[in-house]
């Protein structure tokens, strides 16, 4: 029962993002050709409410659903793994034109070939963790 | 009724998803798309090989969950509530024509030339979807997050971290674009 909450926040989730054709392959090519502002319009109104919302929680100390602190935990100091990190996700998500939250939508949509997608995804994380203590952090 | 099979504009979009993002603060998660593919790389035994993925996984089942109604969301919405297409900017829809022979912006939710079934038949277009696949999870996982974990999350706890990584985010994403792309499609 505990699980229902992320059952239902996912399916909206879900919804949002095919709505506002943020899982679309070419929404995200416009977006890097700056061919429209509704990607950019997306993320920024996003980011304004969570920037004010996050402020807020910080302020009042408001606390999560239980007592416990809200997850806003600062992340390690570094340049490299951000950065590298970062470059190579932009890399796949321009190639794939779809984003790990969106894949997910797509295969709920019904397009098979995100499949191969999403095993790719799978296997990149595997590998990541395997290579984990050789790379730059 | 009409609104819901309308496109939601981005000023519908953004606080919906800045209202998942606080959804799962309220309950003592954060928001993040891409951890759940650590997740399930552990839940299939991959804590076997590497200690990334020895962890108590079972602990973080609920976003497994959220990836399930991530899935029930997009086959709701793309079934119920839309026709399945997306307008862009003519100037970019007329350049994917001429450039790479995609004519189906205006007319599909994904280009059939990459997603559709036919294209399932083509080696070229497999290693173009399991790479990108490939980078994203690698990528991901190798900055500590996503899109939603950091351009959502992260920026709006304002973590220079995410900064970051949003801006290798970008780099890579118009590299892609205008440098690779000519040279793959």
């Amino acid at each position: 029962m505990k699980y229902i909450i992320y059952l239902v926040t996912g399916i909206f989730f879900g919804i949002v993002m095919f709505k506002s054709e943020a899982a679309s392959w070419f929404r995200i090519y416009e977006m890097f050709l700056f061919g429209s502002f509704h990607m950019y319009g997306i993320i920024g109104s996003a980011l304004v409410l969570g920037i004010i919302g996050v402020q807020i929680i910080k302020r009042k100390n408001i606390k999560s659903v239980g007592g416990g602190e809200m997850s806003l935990k600062p992340k390690n100091k570094s340049v490299a793994r951000y950065l590298i990190g970062g470059i190579i996700f932009g890399l796949g998500w321009a190639l794939a034109g779809a984003c790990p939250g969106p894949m997910y939508v797509l295969a709920g949509a019904g397009y098979a070939s995100i499949l191969i997608v999403i095993f790719g995804a799978v296997l990149g994380t595997f590998l990541y963790g395997l290579l984990k203590h050789k790379l730059p952090h | 009724m009409n609104w819901i099979y309308q496109p939601w504009p981005w000023y519908v979009a953004g606080p919906l998803i800045a209202l998942v993002m606080f959804v799962l603060l309220f309950v003592g998660k954060q928001f993040g798309m891409s951890s759940n593919l650590r997740t399930a790389c552990a839940a299939v035994g991959a804590g076997k090989v590497s200690g990334f993925f020895k962890f108590d996984w079972k602990a973080e089942r609920w976003n497994l969950m959220v990836v399930l109604g991530a899935i029930i969301g997009g086959f709701i919405a793309s079934n119920y509530m839309s026709d399945n297409t997306v307008e862009i900017n003519p100037e970019v829809a007329q350049q994917l024509a001429i450039d790479y022979q995609i004519t189906s912006a205006g007319e599909s939710y994904l280009p059939p030339e990459i997603f559709g079934p036919d294209a399932l038949s083509d080696p070229f277009i497999i290693a173009v979807l399991l790479i990108g696949g490939l980078l994203v999870g690698f990528g991901a996982r190798y900055a500590g997050g996503c899109t939603s974990g950091h351009a959502i999350s992260g920026l709006s706890n304002l973590q220079l971290p995410s900064l970051i990584a949003v801006i290798g985010f970008f780099i890579g994403g118009l590299v892609m674009v205008h440098f690779l792309y000519p040279l793959i499609f």
